[in-house]
């Protein structure tokens, strides 16, 4: 019998295999061709290498991270492109991989020939391709949100001007949390690099305010179930500041809705969190009155800016931060703005530099560094920003929001100078 | 909080670990036993039941009940289904040979995946659960549906148990384990048999899916971890041995409840590997497995 089975299924496996190979060898054929463009003349288009986390953790974010890129670029083409050359947007999924991202960031300078890479948002990929970047001398424009870029720790050619740094994130927030929630706090974070920001940057930022971070909840990135952690909460606790990043969230606010019941501490959370979670979804119940960190608000609220119109109309989302097509489908819309915003960057600076083609990535680098004041408007629909040239970091406002309904609502939006704190360092004494 | 409260969490805690593991190890086992192959995709028809389950329960809207009942009846159904035509198409080819079974079922694994992906989307997905009762004990509330899977859960390997031991099915089961050619040789159709099996495998771990979806959420790469998990509880508690699964799953669950509570859950997965270094080491069958033959 069983050396009937093998002799019938030798014979379709070659042809399975021929099949393949044929199949193999058209889709080469028929691959992209990069190779036509080797000699690129002043006419071809620019070509910006998004680097996009399409698999793995984090393609929650990278779904609408590709969403507002496309759009924003077919905007900037409207528009006549930058120096009259087409934008092209050549996008690589990293597989929200620091491996996987050093290879693409590669795979841009030496195959793609790309001028620009753009678009990383994990800081662990991040910190895995910034140096390839900085190697092959191709500015890299992050989407992250990571102290990284601004702590001095990457390089010249890496820079983040589309979004704030956690740490002028908290810095700007913790005023307001000491005033009206309480001092004494006990944090909830990722325990990885990310999480680590936080909990140096408000633990400190906090103190500065004559608060305390009583207790540090560090949490595995991995875990699924979090009900074992709600003990170590001090019950002296006023505020529980979470940050949670992953898609065990919300098992996290739901088990401490379980743990806690209506007796509980203020809770503060950062919407990263909850991004492209629906607020309204089961278990979310117990974050009713309580507030959250939001870059860009996802609720458009009572009287939007026509700015803020604009981008939501260009991108495809409602005033709920929802996708116009399908409104079970909720963006990432405190983090995605940053891509929209980046590639405004990316144009202005090439404009200033009079860009014209690889050769001139020095002063692409110089003329970022250049930049000042970002203001408010359709190319920065978020907010006006400061940008920082020596640390190569935009500093924007932030928002809290408190939840009402299932809808957040504004309450208070910081300024810009409340997040600003002393460089640590300076980018532009490396050599380009 | 005070030390027996604490230590009344950490034992709730540990009793929902064990029969979340007991009941995710329970179709790997099935498959492990009977057929002696490794299903790496085990862990994908768990996630792809947690999807089904989101997706089923979307149909009903309302009162969660309905939708929960319909995802616990379909979802085992169609990954059963799926398992059977994987079975039928890739593992008989292959003759259910050891080495390739594990890269096919590797290569299965990334399939689902990577489809649950494209179909479904990146983001988590909740469910509701059929009931919402909190605890209140005085010190802390706890989830009452959790409690409930406890003894979904015990009932379930109840159910398999006699299955095995006691019906028609089981002794078909227990035969083609024991010896493969022999039961051939009575006229039992081990392929059939095979394929039942791989199929009710998956459709126990889909059905393990549903029942815990409520207290996790469905998301595409949720089945990586209860592979690893049931993994440790099979190898600890022995090839097919279903007994042996759920006494190490009580080990497992129980320890990774009460350490990681007490310290931290690190230190639980690095005890749950040491005591499979150890098993592998003293007593390669499992504590409660025979070896092979």
């Amino acid at each position: 019998m069983t050396t009937i089975r093998k002799t019938v299924a030798s014979g379709p496996r070659l042809t399975r295999r021929s099949i393949l190979k044929g199949a193999a060898a058209s889709g080469l054929a028929l691959g992209p061709g990069f190779v036509r463009y080797a000699q690129a003349a002043s006419s071809e288009p620019i070509r910006i290498g998004f680097q996009v986390h399409r698999t793995g953790i984090g393609a929650a974010y990278g779904k609408w991270y590709e969403r507002v890129t496309t759009a924003a670029t077919a905007l900037i083409n409207e528009q006549g492109g930058i120096n009259g050359r087409s934008v092209e947007i050549i996008a690589e999924d990293d597989g929200t991989d620091p491996g996987r991202g050093a290879e693409v960031v590669e795979k841009f300078a030496t195959q793609h020939k790309c001028d620009v890479g753009f678009g990383t948002l994990f800081s662990h990929v991040v910190m895995g391709s910034a140096p390839r970047a900085g190697e092959l001398k191709l500015p890299y424009y992050v989407v992250s949100e990571g102290h990284h870029v601004a702590s001095g720790g990457l390089n010249r050619y890496t820079f983040q001007p589309g979004i704030t740094d956690v740490k002028s994130q908290v810095i700007s927030l913790a005023p307001w949390i000491a005033k009206n929630l309480g001092k004494k706090v006990t944090m909830i974070y990722p325990d990885f690099a990310f999480g680590y920001d936080h909990r140096d940057y408000f633990s400190a930022a906090i103190k500065a305010q004559g608060g305390e971070a009583i207790k540090l909840i560090p949490i595995p990135p991995t875990e699924s179930s979090f009900t074992r952690y709600f003990p170590e909460i001090p019950a002296e606790t006023d505020v529980i500041y979470h940050v949670m990043v992953g898609p065990a969230v919300l098992t996290f606010v739901k088990e401490m809705g379980e743990h806690f019941g209506s007796q509980h501490p203020a809770l503060f959370g950062f919407i990263d969190s909850l991004e492209a979670v629906d607020l309204k979804s089961p278990g979310l119940e117990f974050l009713e009155g309580s507030y959250l960190w939001e870059a860009y608000p996802r609720f458009a609220g009572a009287s939007p800016a026509a700015h803020d119109t604009f981008y939501r109309g260009k991108v495809g989302v409602d005033a709920n931060g929802a996708s116009t097509a399908d409104p079970a489908d909720i963006s990432t819309f405190s983090h995605m703005f940053g891509c929209w915003e980046t590639l405004y960057v990316i144009k202005r600076a090439m404009e200033a530099a009079g860009y014209q083609g690889p050769d001139d990535k020095a002063k692409l680098v110089e003329a970022t560094e250049a930049m000042t004041d970002l203001a408010e408007g359709n190319e920065h629909p978020q907010g006006h920003k400061k940008f920082n040239g020596k640390i190569h970091q935009s500093f924007g406002h932030q928002n809290i929001t408190q939840v009402k309904g299932g809808v957040a609502e504004v309450v208070y939006r910081t300024t810009i100078e409340e997040g600003l704190y002393e460089p640590e360092a300076d980018y532009t004494t490396q050599a380009l | 909080m005070p030390f027996l409260p604490h230590l009344f969490l950490a034992f709730l805690e540990g009793t929902v670990a064990a029969a979340v593991l007991a009941l995710t190890a329970l179709g790997l086992s099935l498959t492990f036993g009977v057929m002696r192959v490794v299903n790496v995709a085990h862990g994908e028809f768990y996630m792809l039941g947690a999807m089904l389950a989101w997706y089923l329960a979307k149909l009903s809207p309302g009162a969660p009940l309905p939708g929960f009942l319909l995802a616990l009846v379909g979802a085992p159904l169609a990954v059963g289904a799926l398992a059977f035509l994987t079975e039928r198409l890739v593992l008989r080819r292959i003759n259910y040979d050891p080495e390739a079974t594990i890269v096919a079922t590797i290569g299965l694994l990334f399939v689902i995946q990577q489809l649950a992906l494209t179909v479904f989307g990146a983001e988590a997905k909740p469910v509701a659960a059929p009931f919402t009762y909190r605890i209140a004990f005085p010190w802390f509330g706890y989830s009452g549906y959790k409690l409930f899977v406890v003894a979904a859960s015990a009932a379930i390997l109840l159910a398999a148990w006699w299955v095995m031991a006691r019906t028609r099915v089981g002794l078909v089961m227990r035969v083609t384990q024991f010896d493969r050619e022999m039961a051939q040789a009575f006229g039992i159709r081990v392929g059939h048999v095979y394929a039942a099996v791989f199929a009710a495998g998956a459709a126990i771990a889909a059905l393990a899916a549903v029942l815990l979806v409520p207290i996790q959420q469905a998301h595409y790469l949720m089945g990586l971890d209860p592979l690893l998990m049931s993994f440790i509880v099979v190898i600890i508690g022995g090839l097919g041995s279903i007994r042996g699964s759920v006494i190490a799953a009580l080990v497992i669950g129980m320890a990774d409840g009460i350490v990681s509570v007490f310290f931290r859950p690190t230190l639980a997965s690095i005890l749950a590997t040491l005591l499979v270094a150890f098993v592998l080491v003293l007593r390669p069958q499992g504590l409660f497995g025979t070896a092979p033959r």
